[in-house]
Parts: C-alpha cells; structure tokens; sequence
C-alpha cells in the first residue's frame, strides 16, 4: 500500500524533472510540434491537388492523420531521453536513493504523456487555424485527443524499451526513425487503404496507427468508428502489457 | 563502537581484470575512513559496491548491519554518495536537482524547497540557484553534488575524490562541510590521492592497490611507517647549524640530520607532540630561525615506501608486485 503511494509519490517527483527539462529546453518541443506543421504543409499545399483534386476535401482527410503523426514521431523523445539518462551520472543519484526502481521510468513516461497531449492540442489548434472543422461535437473530439495520447504512451513504452535495450544513443534514434517509418507512412494518414495496391493493404488495414488514425477521424469528422476503435484499443493494450514490464527487466538489468 | 561499515573479503571482477581482490573495511560509526590509493586501484569499486550500485562477486558487505546485496532498499535509506563524476542533471537548476532529491526522500513538499535553499546557501551557490549547472564551474559543480547527497541526512556518506579539481578555497569550504556532517554523527568513507586531505579528515586510513589492501591504521600510525613527517629547520646564520642539531638533541630529540649544502637540518617527527618539543627547543635556544617548515610525504612516497615501487597505472599488475 504505502509502496504504491511511494512509487506514485517518486514518479511525479521524476515527472516534474523531465517536464523542467523540457521548460529549460524549450527547443525540443517546438522541433515535435514543427514536424506535423512541416508535413502538413507538404502534404495538404504540395501534394494535396494532386492527391484528392483539391485542398478542401483532403484537410478534412488528413488533419487527424496529422495529429496521429505527431504522437508517433514524439515517442522516440521516451528512448532518447532515458538513454541519455543512462549515460550521465543522473542515474546513479537515483539508483543510490530508496525509491522503486520503476519510478525513474513512470516518470518519464507521466512527463512524455503530458507532452503527448500538449502536442495534440497545438496541433490541433494549428488546424482549426488554417481552416479544419471538427464536425462532431466537443466529447468525440475530446476521445480522439485522449485516443492519440494513449497510442503515444503504448509507443513510449515501446521507446523505452528500445532506449534502455540499446547503449548507442545513434542507434536507438536510428532504430526509431527504422522502426516508425513503416508506422507512419504504411499507414491511413495520408490516403485511405482502399487506393492501395492488395499486398500493401493487408498490411495498413492492421497497422495500429491506421486504427487509431481511423478512429479518431470517425470522432472528429464523423464516420463509423466502432470496429476500428476496438482494434485500436487492442493494439494499445497489447503493445503496454508486452513493452512495459521488458522495459522495465531492461532498466533492472543495467549496471 | 558500532560498526557502520564491513566488507569482507569483497571481491569484484571486471572481465579478466580482478578490480577487488578480498578487501577487508571496518568503520566504526561516526568515524572518517579515508581509502587511498593509486589510479586503478579499486577505490571507485568499493564505494559502487557499498552504495548498491555494482554488485559484489564475492565477499559481503554490509551498512550500519544491512547486506548491501539482499537488504539494498534499507542501505539506500542510510546512504549519501558523492561519486567520482558529477551525477547532478545538468538540464535543471541547482535548485531543481536539490529538490528533485528531496522529494525522492520522501521529504514533504514545504521542507523540500527550504532543504534545498538550506543547502545552497550552505554551499554559497545561493546565487546560482537559478542557473543550469551547465553553466557552473567544476568546483560549483562538485558542490552541488555533494550538497545533493545531504539533501536526506545520511547516517553514512560516501565522498569519492571529493576535491579533485577544486581550488583551495572551495577544498576548505567542502572540508569543513564534511567535518561539521562528521560533528552530527554522520560515518563518512572518503577516497582521495591526496594524504594530506587524509590527514585534514581521516581518523583512519586504508591503503589500497591492486584491488587489496595493503596498509591500515591511523594517520599517525601510516606517517610514522613510512617515515613520518620530515621537520625542516634553517637557522638565519649557517654557523649555528651545529648549535641547532645540539638544542633539538638537548630535547630529547633523535635523528635530526645536517644538511650543510642545503644550509638546514632535517628531523623526522613522529607525532604532533615531537614537532612542539622541537620548537619549544629552538624557542629556548634562541637562536635566530628564517625557516620552518614540516615535511609531509606525498603518495608517491607513501607507496614508494609501502610497495617498494612505484604507484601502478591502472592495469598493470605484473610492474607492482614483481
Ligand atoms: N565498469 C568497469 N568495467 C571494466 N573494468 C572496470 C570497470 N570499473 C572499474 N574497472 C577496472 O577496475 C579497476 C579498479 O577501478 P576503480 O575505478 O575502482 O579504481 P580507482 O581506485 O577508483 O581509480 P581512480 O583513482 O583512477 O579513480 C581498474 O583496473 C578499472 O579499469
Ligand atoms: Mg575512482
């Protein structure tokens, strides 16, 4: 009992920490928030003719994919951010105090959450700006909010995993950049499966950020979200209860 | 006395290289121990040991009672560690990593903040509280660390080359922050290269290399093995080089030495109290004095003396004990 409390009491002590870190490196956050501006303005101005005929028609389409990316792209900062850790003396000031093991990692998964959504809202602040409408209603858009955040925290542990795993911080952003590649672009965030050629859809229609991404379109714009939603939730569910306790053997393992 | 500190027979094995080689510590409670000894001779290895860090691979050591091993939770509510580099995070304030250690010792919010201001008004860092230890000398840094290893009060503290790179203002001010944790009971482990910072904080000290101990004992005891402290002592007039050798000889004084080159005599002490007869002899001889100075040996003489060769760099075993 009083363990769980410590162990909650511990990880938001880390928590506050990294979001510190993140204050006196502000720098950081605005490259994870630039990113989706980045792709938005490749995708919706450049490519987004030639895509759908048209911009109006193909925002609708692609904002939430948008806000999907972000979350993606974001959970690399978990590994790096722990294998960082790692290689400064940090860690042995907090493996020499009485807390649980586990609350280094806690901590900064709490942090990279609160990241996660704050990310979300700029985003989705900067397409309500240049002309996205969501058509449904303030609770569905609030689902997909917290939809996307709790895919990125499934992500983040998947990170974690990855940067404690790996010694080379070259390597785990390699690794990263590997593995979130076919995440992101295998995926419903740009065009709908139904465009793609059958060996690739097999792949997309399984894909988690496809499900995620379609069902937070659905509670955005509108559409049928229950099938892909479960799928989404499975994926989350099954990526945290396969990820965090590796993560977790891993950061017991090193020395 | 309590024990605060045991190790027995630890050993610590790093690939083929045998770091520790059955090292035998005893610290009684409120007590300084100064572990000296060469580069690589294991010094790090032991503190990493008994502050839970490293494991041991053979032998067992143990805090205040607690098996560092199976009852490492118990050992980290006892222990403060100052390790060798900085282990402060460089991307929050000094302020923030004092607090951030606060809270992780369960320290309630209100007294967290005032632990934190406490101590770097303690350490003069008070004015760069604010500020990144990114942008902090080393020495700032340093005592940022330390500071942040007071932060819970430990029983038991370790101090890996604590002054390494400090200037002598700043040594003074770390050492008479030590002295006053010592005042409240506090056991401190102290590894330095330096015997003189062994002498200013150490009721005892142990003599590592190779991953052995090779001496211990007070640091009387450890200067009267190698030779003690050499009294330097230049009369104004070479002519009364004789006249002194006599005074200090009146005095009960034995083996002061000539040296009608270097125009002085030399006399090894063997304690504080020989150093005030000796100068209580002078003083009464009247003799005019330009100079006076005590000797200490530095480590490269105390191993000279204790291994018969020169202090190893790491790694290179055969060289010391052929
Ligand atoms: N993590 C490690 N991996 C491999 N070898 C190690 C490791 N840590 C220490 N060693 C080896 O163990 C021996 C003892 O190292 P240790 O750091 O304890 O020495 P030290 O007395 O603290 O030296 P210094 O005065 O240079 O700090 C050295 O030969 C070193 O190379
Ligand atoms: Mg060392």
């Amino acid at each position: 009992m009083t363990g769980q409390r410590a162990l909650a009491r511990h990880s938001l002590a880390v928590a506050r920490r990294n979001l510190v870190q993140v204050k006196n490196d502000p720098g950081q956050l605005l490259a994870a928030t630039l990113t989706p501006v980045l792709f938005t303005v490749v995708f919706l101005y450049v490519l987004g003719g030639a895509i759908s005929g048209g911009q109006a028609g193909y925002q609708q389409y692609l904002m939430p994919g948008i806000m999907a990316q972000t979350v993606t792209v974001a959970s690399i900062a978990t590994g790096i951010g722990l294998n960082l850790d790692f290689g400064s003396g940090v860690m042995d000031r907090f493996r020499s105090l009485p807390i649980a093991r586990s609350a280094v990692l806690t901590g900064r998964i709490l942090a990279d959450a609160c990241r996660l959504v704050l990310g979300q809202l700029v985003v989705l602040g900067f397409a309500l700006v240049i002309g996205f409408r969501v058509q449904t209603g303030v609770l569905p858009a609030v689902g997909a909010v917290l939809l996307m955040s709790l895919y990125g925290i499934a992500l983040c542990w998947i990170a974690a995993y990855v940067g404690l795993r790996i010694r080379s911080m070259q390597t785990v952003q390699t690794i990263g950049f590997l593995w979130l590649t076919p995440l992101q672009f295998a995926s419903s965030i740009f065009a709908p499966a139904s465009t793609m050629p059958d060996w690739l859809r097999v792949f997309v229609e399984v894909n988690p950020t496809s499900l995620v991404t379609d069902t937070c379109r659905g509670l955005l714009i509108g559409g049928p979200v229950a099938g892909s939603a479960a799928g989404a939730l499975l994926w989350i569910a099954a990526m945290i209860a396969v990820f965090a306790p590796l993560a977790v053997r891993e950061y017991r393992r090193r020395p | 006395m309590d024990t605060a500190i045991e190790t027995v027979g630890l050993v610590k094995q790093f690939g083929d290289k045998r770091a520790l080689d059955g090292v035998d510590l005893k610290v009684p409670a409120g007590t300084v121990l100064s572990l000296l000894g060469p580069n690589g001779a294991g010094k790090t290895t032991v503190v990493r040991i008994l502050a839970t860090l490293t494991r041991p691979d053979g032998g067992r050591a143990t805090v205040c009672g607690n098996d560092v091993v199976r009852e490492a939770d118990l050992v980290r509510r006892l222990i403060g560690l100052t390790g060798q580099y900085a282990s402060v995070d460089e991307n929050i304030s000094g302020w923030e990593n004092l607090y951030l250690v606060g809270r992780l010792t369960d320290l309630p919010r209100r007294r967290a903040r005032a632990r934190a201001d406490e101590l770097l008004e303690q350490f003069g860092l008070t004015a760069a509280a604010k500020q990144l230890p990114r942008s902090y000398s080393g020495g700032m840094r340093r005592k940022l660390d330390l500071a942040a290893s007071l932060v819970g009060e430990p029983r038991v503290l370790y101090l890996d080359e604590p002054t390494t790179g400090l200037d002598p203002r700043s040594r003074n001010a770390l050492w008479a922050a030590v002295r006053a944790r010592v005042a409240t009971g506090t056991t401190v482990l102290l590894t330095t290269q330096y015997m003189e910072e062994a002498e200013a904080l150490a009721d005892s000290v142990v003599v590592m290399d190779n991953g052995r101990v090779i001496e211990a004992g007070t640091t009387d005891q450890l200067r009267a093995r190698v030779g003690g402290k050499v009294l330097h002592i230049r009369p104004t007039r070479a002519a009364d080089l004789a006249q002194v050798l006599r005074a200090l000889a009146g005095a009960g004084l034995a083996g002061a030495s000539l040296d009608a080159g270097a125009g002085l005599v030399r006399m090894p002490i063997a304690g504080d109290a020989e150093l005030t007869t000796a100068v209580g002899a002078l003083a009464s001889s009247a003799l005019p004095i330009a100079g006076i100075d005590t000797h200490v040996p530095s480590l490269d003489e105390v191993f000279l003396s204790l291994t018969g060769a020169q202090p190893a760099g790491s790694g290179d075993a055969a060289q010391v004990r052929a």
